[in-house]
């Protein structure tokens, strides 16, 4: 009898461990071959734009996952500090003779980009300071919405905080790198940058979650009054890491804003972040391979849909969000833990 | 009557405390002194005060009045993350373990290191993972290391549970209804690991509704009716007295 249940049991245990295994191997193979495939097929040009896009957004997924996959805190407002990072970059590193041509004359410095860069970080961390202070007394529903608040603050101080950003105009010429004297203005370097800066992110994203404060963050997100008994401030812990992403988002924001070389606040709408949050999960929460596949599925849709031949070329942008949205309510029904991940939300 | 008492034998003392919740005396006026290096055991009918006052010493709820001396030092705000470095811990009457970690993980959070850049640097040390060891093999888990702790049935959560406060080194621990709902192995299993505890100088309190374990296992006694002391001293003539019955046994 006991035999028996135990036998029913190692069956029951085992069917959806296969089956999970069997996702990801599908999961990892398709989106890692349809990316291959793709760019082979569209050429040099075409593979380095979207890798370039990719590293950007992979940036931005890893960084959101510290946050929500692996502390749990759902963020809708990541896109605030990769709007922050993005305007600093483009404030310090404005060519200031062009921008003052214009008719709303805006304070310009014309900084080379790797001074740009690390005010640019360290102001979406210090913003990042005072809205997660804020922020740690909410938890769970609230929280998404205070942070869907912060977003929305975030784009309407980028639209009408005119004498600093041009509203609606924009700020254009932003810096391109440049390392002693040689300008990355060539498509493939700057790829290179952001691949590097990629590398970076992961890497560190990777001792965090690896570390003793990595196992703090898991313990939070599966109930933060327990672990606090146990000895930990986990305010402290939420602020750390919720400073350290938002500055991982800055550092998004800025190569974006460089590689651009123009923004406006439309990069910056609240959608995008509905969009980010949706990569996170839909790679999987607390697995950073998860974002970085959940980013390049992403890239690879709204790129791919270009090519559907029925689909009129003014539709592109609502029909990715469509498709997305399917995916999304898909995953949700029949794999809520998303496509490499282990956890729920 | 009453003999002075050295308050150096006390591990835990509260001194009039309170505790509302909206017009309900959760907790109401309690005075109690916990003997140092002895099991002692709170009883009480459902609604008596018994979790509040475990949520109290453990900091999860603030103290409305009153204070609590620990070590005969008196605290009046007892907030709980300060609690292990007061040396206290404790367990929870619904088991509240962190689901989607790995039982290993579970213990690992009870050894290693508080301090927020510390534990950015720390890694799993080797000597982390011996006490881990010992630890799950003593609640008897050590199978189940690599199990999520969602997966795990009722009573080998509680036991993790358990294992999970004797990751920390402290001084005093608090189960609240550390056998509810145990099969006999298991249970016998528990009551061994609070007499071992016992047995290392370690200051036990415990709230429990099966009364032949509370004689088999404690030292000493309170029992607690509407928040307030109804009686309190050695097991067997506590349990005893008519007024303990009427108010709690005899129902």
């Amino acid at each position: 009898m006991a035999l028996n249940t135990q036998a029913v049991g190692n069956l029951l245990r085992r069917r959806p461990r296969f089956a999970r295994g069997n996702i990801e191997l599908w999961a990892n193979l398709v989106i890692l071959s349809w990316a291959a495939a793709f760019m082979l097929w569209q050429g040099v040009g075409f593979a380095i734009t979207v890798s370039t896009v990719f590293a950007i957004w992979a940036i931005l997924a890893v960084s959101l996952n510290l946050v929500v996959g692996y502390t749990g805190l759902l963020s809708v407002g990541h896109v605030g500090f990769f709007g922050i990072g993005a305007y600093a970059m483009a404030i310090l590193s404005s060519d200031a003779s062009y921008e003052q041509l214009r008719t709303e004359a805006i304070p310009t410095f014309g900084w080379p980009f790797f001074a740009a860069l690390p005010i640019s970080v360290v102001l979406a961390g210090l913003v990042a300071i005072v809205v997660g202070v804020a922020f740690n007394r909410f938890r769970d529903d609230i929280y998404v919405l205070v942070s869907f608040g912060f977003a929305v603050i975030a784009f309407n101080l980028f639209l009408n905080w005119r004498p600093l950003t041009r509203g609606a105009f924009g700020i254009h010429e932003i810096a391109r790198p440049e390392i002693g004297g040689w300008t990355l203005n060539g498509a493939f370097e700057f790829l290179v940058l952001a691949l590097v800066f990629l590398a970076i992110v992961v890497l560190i994203s990777w001792f965090i979650v690896t570390s003793s404060f990595g196992r703090v963050l898991t313990a939070i997100r599966e109930d933060e009054q327990a672990i606090e008994v146990f000895g930990y401030q986990t305010a402290h812990y939420k602020l750390a890491i919720w400073v350290i992403s938002a500055m991982m988002a800055g550092l998004a924001g800025a190569l974006f804003g460089s590689w651009t070389s123009f923004i406006d606040p439309n990069s910056f709408v609240l959608l995008e972040s509905i969009l980010l949050v949706s990569i996170v999960i839909l790679g999987g929460l607390a697995t950073i391979w998860g974002s970085l596949l959940g980013a390049m599925a992403f890239v690879m849709l709204e790129e791919g849909m270009r090519f559907l031949p029925f689909l009129p070329t003014e539709y592109v942008g609502q029909a990715r969000q469509v498709v997305l949205g399917v995916l999304l309510v898909l995953l949700m029904l029949f794999r809520p833990q998303g496509l490499v991940g282990k956890f729920r939300l | 009557m009453t003999t002075e008492v050295d308050p150096r034998v006390f591990a835990l003392e509260t001194k009039a405390i309170s505790k509302s919740f909206g017009a309900v005396r959760a907790v109401d006026q309690l005075s109690i002194s916990i003997f140092r290096e002895w099991i002692t055991c709170i009883v009480g009918p459902n609604g008596s005060g018994k979790s509040t006052l475990i949520n109290l010493l453990s900091g999860m709820l603030p103290i409305d009045e009153g204070i609590v001396v620990i070590d005969t030092v008196g605290i009046r705000v007892l907030k709980a993350h300060e609690t292990p470095d007061h040396g206290i811990t404790r367990t929870f009457q619904e088991v509240r373990l962190f689901d989607q970690i790995t039982v290993w993980d579970n213990i690992m959070v009870g050894l290693t290191e508080r301090r927020l850049f510390p534990s950015l640097l720390e890694r799993t040390k080797p000597r982390h993972e011996e006490k881990a060891e010992e630890i799950l093999r003593t609640v008897g888990m050590w199978e189940k290391h690599d199990a999520m702790a969602g997966d795990l049935s009722y009573g080998q959560r509680k036991l993790l549970e358990i294992g999970r406060v004797m990751a920390l080194d402290v001084n005093i621990y608090l189960f609240d209804e550390p056998f509810a709902g145990l099969f006999p192995r298991m249970l016998e299993r528990v009551k061994a690991i609070l007499k071992e505890m016992r047995a290392q100088k370690r200051t036990v309190i415990f709230v429990s509704h099966n009364m032949d374990i509370v004689r088999e296992l404690s030292d000493h006694i309170f029992v607690l009716d509407s928040g307030s002391l109804l009686a309190v001293g050695e097991v067997d003539e506590v349990l005893g007295r008519s007024a303990v019955i009427d108010a709690y046994l005899g129902h």
